[in-house]
């Protein structure tokens, strides 16, 4: 190989061949490091400091200390806006963690060898491939309660109309149901591929000492499938907490504020038309940012115990 | 194999799967296929409420023509391309390298960096909003294609990272070692002997950001307004505005925004699923 022949060359090596092992990874991580700690670790610690001021965007910023908190702590600016968020928020948690038990199921319904599984495969997988965007459009139809698909099936049983998204009680459950759908489907993805993985012989041990179904899948497949669900379980969690495209498509928070979550209300506050309060809007994130904090160290730690596992 | 396979069970149980099969992926794909079908619809049977009955005429070439010859539809199209492509491209270059050192060598602070990229692209999107928004406005580039670009490069090497890392970590190690003992230098190791090892992961990973990319609507947003800036997610709100209530033209737009990561999907289908279920199996 010609680059060997550096090595033989009598000339003593520079500095930078000697020390390449030690060098070479600090190069390699430059670009990488300084893209994500300008756009992404720094505005973290930026958000933090901006909530404690007051700012229009625009004009000076004006220390407040923990004013903001306090204002949504009592809600003294809006009335009812923090706490029907935060609520919402818990109610996205739950429920959307039903798309791994969901994601389950079909996988299991699709595990089989009949012709044309694959393309039935792909299709179910088919919603999460969309935007979340154009999910958000095709559920307001579904809802909609003049010609919506749902309220015709309503109606065939002789029941309706309802009014899903303009009924303050049902619009963050209707809103969950579409993003539902796209989600289940992830989890579904994942666990075929752990299915495939499944090994062959413990099922074979299992059936011969006369576990089948629900006890089968319990005790001898589910703890196989451990990695693709605590992937599932990962995403779903950042999924849920990251909820926007489907509020902001389907009912922008509304019916007066009632299907808001702090990821929308935050969006609210900062940028649009009721005006800029930029340090306000930045103390709800970093309430969001604490509670996914609870998540993702859970999460690390999880990853650093499988690391050192190793 | 778990379930028992469905051609070991009785005759009966096997026709009522092959024919449930097709019903419920008819109930599960209901919502998509009504606005396939709205999208073929003539304006009139809107007007005459004839919402879910056959078409009264066949009008696919009118509408989607509507959307691409008579709408800002293929601008925010062109400008999804144009965000998306070069998106894809800076975060698997940046990831491969940050993967690469992360994956290959062993120093004090290597797995602290890995945990500060996994941990951020955890972060809720609002924790960033303010200052990203300030960023790119003090460098000009608010409203520009430019600067969503960067964000999304520098927000996705958070992601690629973590996948590239642990692709890398996979491979075996004993061909970096043969070709340290050749007196390869770590650059072209990098270049020569790791990266044509890689292209499964560059495979996956582009198909993966693409859809990531393409389907991202909050910072489409929050970065830029406007038809000569703004995706194809941020457009069709527009395009909407634009055609209220003609839900014939609004399903077409729909379904073109929607098109690409489809079509990504079905033709780069084991890539794409190989890159989502990283890490599903051990």
């Amino acid at each position: 190989m010609s680059a060997s022949t550096d090595i033989i060359d009598s000339e003593p090596e520079s500095w930078f061949h000697r020390n390449q092992q030690a060098i070479a990874p600090w190069l390699f991580l430059a670009p990488g490091i300084l893209f994500f700690v300008v756009y992404v670790i720094a505005p973290v610690f930026q958000s933090f400091n901006l909530s404690l001021y007051e700012w229009d965007g625009l004009g000076q910023a004006e220390y407040i200390g923990m004013r903001n908190y306090e204002d949504l702590y009592y809600e003294w600016v809006d009335r009812d806006a923090f706490y029907t968020s935060l609520k919402n928020n818990l109610i996205w948690l739950v429920l959307y963690l039903l798309a791994i038990p969901a994601g389950l199921f079909i996988a299991l319904l699709l595990n089989q060898t009949v012709f044309g599984i694959r393309l039935y495969k792909s299709l179910f997988f088919f919603p999460f491939v969309i935007s979340q965007v154009v999910v958000g459009l095709v559920f307001t139809w579904f809802y909609d309660p003049t010609f919506g698909l749902l309220n015709q099936m309503l109606g065939v049983f002789g029941m309706g109309p309802i009014n899903v998204l303009g009924n303050e009680h049902l619009v963050t459950y209707g809103i969950i149901a579409a993003g539902l759908w796209p989600q289940t489907a992830y989890c579904m993805i994942l666990y075929l591929t752990g299915l495939n993985a499944v090994d062959p012989e413990q099922i074979e041990a299992g059936r011969l000492d006369g576990a089948k179904g629900i006890k089968m899948l319990w005790y001898i497949v589910l703890p196989q499938l451990r990695p693709a669900t605590f992937i599932a379980f990962v995403v779903t969690i950042i999924g849920a907490l990251r909820s926007f495209d489907l509020i902001s498509v389907m009912t922008q928070g509304g019916p007066f504020g009632s299907s808001r979550v702090l990821a929308y209300y935050m969006f609210e506050v900062a940028l649009s038309e009721y005006g800029f309060r930029m340090g306000y809007g930045a103390a709800i994130a970093v309430v969001l940012f604490m509670i996914m904090m609870c998540f993702i160290t859970y999460f690390l730690w999880s990853m650093y115990r499988e690391e050192k596992g190793h | 194999m778990f379930p028992t396979p469905i051609e070991k069970q009785p005759k009966a149980a096997q026709i009522t799967y092959k024919a449930l099969l097709p019903v419920a992926l008819l109930l599960w794909l209901g919502p998509l296929l009504a606005v396939a079908l709205f999208s073929v619809k003539p304006d009139a049977d809107f007007v005459n409420a004839n919402y879910w009955g056959m078409p009264s005429s066949f009008e696919f070439f009118q509408n989607y023509g509507q959307v691409f010859f008579n709408s800002d539809m293929p601008r925010y199209m062109l400008n999804s391309i144009l965000i998306t492509v070069p998106t894809v491209i800076g975060a698997v270059a940046l990831s491969s390298m940050t993967g690469f050192a992360l994956g290959i060598y062993k120093f004090k602070s290597n797995l602290w960096i890995f945990f500060m990229f996994v941990a951020g692209n955890f972060v809720p999107f609002q924790i960033l909003m303010v200052p990203v928004r300030d960023l790119t406005l003090d460098l000009g580039l608010y409203n520009t294609k430019t600067g969503l670009v960067l964000f999304h490069i520098a927000f996705q090497t958070g992601f690629c990272t973590l996948f590239m890392r642990n692709f890398i970590k996979a491979l075996p190690f004993a061909l970096i070692e043969a070709a340290r003992v050749e007196g390869i230098s770590e650059i072209k190791i990098f270049w020569y002997v790791v990266l044509p090892l890689m292209k499964p992961a560059l495979a996956a990973l582009s198909v993966l950001m693409f859809t990531f990319i393409w389907n991202d609507y909050f910072w489409a947003v929050v970065l830029t307004q406007g038809a000569e800036s703004q995706p194809v997610t941020a457009g069709i709100t527009s395009f909407n505005a634009q055609f209220r209530a003609a839900y014939h033209l609004m399903s077409a737009g729909s379904i073109v925004a929607a098109l690409p990561p489809v079509a990504m999907f079905f033709l780069m289908q084991k890539h794409f699923i190989a890159g989502l279920t990283l890490g599903a199996v051990k």
